[in-house]
C-alpha cells in the first residue's frame, strides 16, 4: 500500500492511510527522501494516525527519513502517535530522540510555520 | 474464554502484518483492553520480523490461556533457521548481529510478562512469550 | 473453571483406600439421616458463637443449608468444585455485608464439630470403629475447611484490589489547569501497577485535552525505587511521542539521585524545583509558541 505525500507549499506531508509493510516503509523513505530534494521542502510531516502499532523497524524508518530530510534542509515532525501506541513504543525503548512531534496535523503545521518564523527572525 | 487457536506462516513481510494484527484480535477477544492488545501486537511484530530476516521462515502460534482465576493469551514464535549463538546477549538492548537497533527481543521481553527463548545453532529458535489480563480489570 | 485446590488428589493427600470409601459412604448416609435435626444445631451454634451477626437468623439457616448439603456431598464425591463454586458464591454475597475471614472459618469449623460429635454418639460403644470413621472424616473435613476459607479469602482479596482501583482513579486526577496545559500531581506511594496507570491516564488525557505542556508533580511522592524512575521517564517519554512537552517538579534529593544511578540524563528532562515555578514555566512555553501561531497560517 503506497503512502500518498502531498505537496503543501514549502512542506511535504504523508499520511499513512493503513498498517505499513517492512516494504512500504522502505517505500515511504524512498518517495520523501527524493521529494524533499527535487521540491526543495523545509518540512515534512508524516502523519502515523491510522497506524495501531509501531515497532523498532517502523521507528528507525522514521528517524532515517528525519535524518535524511534533515540533511537536504528539511525539517519532519511526526504526528499523530496514538497513546497506547506511544505507551508499547516507551516500554520497547523506542524513542524518537532529536525528532519533532505533534499531537496531529494541524499542530505539526503549527511547529513548522514557527520554525519557519523563527528561521526568518534570526537571519 | 475462547479457546481460538491461529497460526500464521511468516515468509514475507505482509506475514508480519498479518501476524500482529491475528494477534491482536485474539488478544481483544481474551478480554485484554486496547493498550495490552497493541503490547502483545507490537511484541509479535518484532519476533516476527527477527524470523523473517534471521531464519528467512517459521511460524507464529497464538492461543488463549487459563490458569485458575488468570486469563491470558501465549504466543509462540519457531523457527528452523540458523539459531542464536549467545541468548542472554541478545537479549540485552543495542545487541544485533544485523546493524538493527537491536531492540527487539529485549523489548519484546518487557513488553510480555512471560518470555523464554529457547534456541541451538543451526537447528532452530522458538520464543514462548505469555501475557496475563492485570488483575482488577477482569 | 477450575481452580488452583481443585487438584485431582484425595483428601488428606493419601489415596482413598476401599476401607476409607466404604467408612466415608456410610458417614455420607449417616449425616444425610439426621440433616435436618444436625443442621439446625449447627445453625444454633453459629448464633451462640456470635458468628454471621450481619444476617438475619433466615438468612443464616438458609446459607447452613446449602453449605451443609454441599459439605456432605464433598464428603461424598471427593471432589471439591462444586463446594468451591459455592464458597465463591457465597463470600461474594456476604462480602459486602461486613462478614470476616474468621467468621467464615467459624462456622466451618463449627459444622465440622457438630459433625463429629454426632459421630462420637453414633459409634461410642464401638471405639474401634470411631477410630477409623474419624481418621476417613478428618483429613476430608480438614480440606473442606480449607477450600472453603480460601474461597472467601480469594473473594475478599479481589473485592479489595477492586476498591483500590477504584481509590486509585480517584487519588490521580489530571487537571486542566488552563488550555493546552495538564497538572498530574502524584501524591503517595506509586508501585509499578500505579505507574503504569498513572501513564495511561495521562497519555489519554493529553489527547483528549490537546495539552502542549504537562506539568507532573511529585512533591507528595515519599520514595521512589529505580522501577518506578524508569516509569517515570517512559512516561515523560511518552509524553513527548504525543507532541507534548512535560516538566517534572518537586523532585527531592533522594529521588533526583535515584534517575542519576539509573542513567537517566537529567540536563535531558525539564525539571523545575516546586510546582509553581512549573506552571510558570509552562506558561511561559505555551505563551512562546502561541505568539507566532497568530501569523503565516498555512493556505
Ligand atoms: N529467530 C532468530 N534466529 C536467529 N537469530 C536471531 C533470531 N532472533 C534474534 N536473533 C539474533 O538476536 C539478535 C538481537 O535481536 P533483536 O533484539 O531483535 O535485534 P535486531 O533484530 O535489531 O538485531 C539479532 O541481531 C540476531 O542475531
Ligand atoms: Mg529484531
Amino acid at each position: 500500500m503506497e503512502v500518498p505525500i502531498l505537496k503543501q507549499g514549502d512542506y511535504l506531508i504523508a499520511s499513512i492511510q493503513s498498517a505499513l509493510t517492512d516494504a512500504d516503509l522502505s517505500q515511504l523513505r524512498e518517495a520523501l527522501v527524493e521529494r524533499v530534494g527535487r521540491f526543495r521542502s523545509r518540512g515534512v510531516i508524516v502523519d502515523v494516525t491510522a497506524l495501531d502499532v509501531m515497532d523498532s523497524f517502523a521507528v528507525r524508518t522514521l528517524r532515517d527519513i528525519a535524518h535524511m530530510a534533515r540533511l537536504r534542509g528539511a525539517e519532519t515532525v511526526i504526528v499523530g502517535i496514538q497513546p497506547e501506541v506511544a505507551f508499547a513504543m516507551v516500554q520497547l525503548g523506542l524513542t524518537l530522540k532529536g525528532i519533532a512531534t505533534a499531537l496531529d496535523l494541524e499542530e505539526g503545521l503549527n511547529f513548522l510555520n514557527r520554525r519557519g518564523k523563527e528561521r526568518v527572525d534570526r537571519a | 474464554m475462547p479457546d481460538n487457536n491461529s497460526s500464521v506462516p511468516i515468509r514475507s513481510d505482509v506475514d508480519i502484518v498479518s501476524a500482529r494484527q491475528k494477534g491482536r484480535e485474539l488478544a481483544a477477544e481474551c478480554g485484554f483492553e486496547i493498550g495490552d492488545q497493541t503490547v502483545i501486537a507490537a511484541a509479535i511484530s518484532e519476533i516476527a520480523r527477527n524470523i523473517l530476516m534471521y531464519a528467512k521462515r517459521g511460524e507464529i502460534r497464538f492461543r488463549g490461556l487459563a490458569d485458575g482465576d488468570r486469563q491470558g493469551m501465549v504466543v509462540v514464535a519457531e523457527d528452523q533457521g540458523p539459531g542464536i549463538r549467545d541468548v542472554s546477549l541478545a537479549l540485552q538492548d543495542g545487541f544485533s548481529t544485523s546493524g538493527g537497533l537491536g531492540l527487539g527481543l529485549p523489548g519484546a521481553k518487557r513488553l510480555m510478562d512471560e518470555f523464554e527463548v529457547v534456541s541451538e545453532v543451526g537447528r532452530g529458535t522458538t520464543i514462548t512469550m505469555k501475557k496475563w489480563i492485570r488483575r482488577g480489570h477482569a | 473453571m477450575t481452580a488452583k485446590e481443585a487438584n485431582p488428589s484425595q483428601p488428606g493427600g493419601k489415596s482413598r483406600t476401599e476401607d476409607t470409601a466404604a467408612l466415608l459412604r456410610e458417614l455420607v448416609a449417616h449425616l444425610r439421616q439426621n440433616r435436618t435435626q444436625l443442621r439446625e444445631e449447627w445453625a444454633r451454634r453459629i448464633t451462640q458463637a456470635k458468628l454471621l451477626t450481619a444476617m438475619t437468623e433466615e438468612e443464616v439457616f438458609a446459607e447452613a443449608t446449602s453449605v451443609y448439603d454441599n459439605y456432605v456431598e464433598a464428603l461424598e464425591t471427593g471432589t471439591f468444585e462444586a463446594l468451591q463454586a459455592y464458597s465463591r458464591n457465597l463470600s461474594e454475597r456476604i462480602i459486602p455485608r461486613g462478614v470476616e475471614t474468621h467468621e467464615v472459618v467459624g462456622i466451618v469449623l463449627l459444622l465440622r464439630d457438630t459433625m463429629a460429635r454426632s459421630l462420637f454418639g453414633k459409634y461410642h460403644e464401638d471405639f474401634e470403629k470411631l477410630n477409623r470413621i474419624l481418621d476417613a472424616y478428618e483429613p476430608a473435613a480438614n480440606r473442606i475447611a480449607n477450600t472453603v476459607a480460601v474461597g472467601f479469602v480469594q473473594e475478599r482479596e479481589r473485592i479489595i484490589r477492586q476498591q483500590q482501583e477504584a481509590i486509585r482513579e480517584l487519588s490521580t486526577p489530571v487537571l486542566q489547569v488552563r488550555e493546552r496545559l495538564l497538572i498530574l500531581p502524584i501524591i503517595g506511594v506509586i508501585d509499578p501497577q500505579r505507574a503504569r496507570q498513572l501513564t495511561e491516564q495521562l497519555l489519554r488525557a493529553i489527547r483528549a485535552n490537546r495539552a502542549k505542556v504537562v506539568v507532573i508533580d511529585i512533591t507528595g511522592v515519599a520514595a521512589m525505587d529505580s522501577n518506578v524512575a524508569n516509569h517515570l521517564v517512559q512516561t515523560v517519554e511518552a509524553a513527548r511521542l504525543l507532541g507534548a512537552t512535560v516538566i517534572v517538579t518537586g523532585l527531592s534529593p533522594e529521588i533526583a539521585q535515584t534517575l542519576v544511578t539509573i542513567g537517566v540524563d537529567l540536563s535531558e528532562m525539564a525539571t523545575v524545583g516546586d510546582l509553581q515555578g512549573g506552571i510558570e514555566e509552562a506558561e511561559r512555553l505555551l505563551g512562546y509558541k502561541v505568539v507566532p501561531l497568530a501569523e503565516g497560517q498555512p493556505a
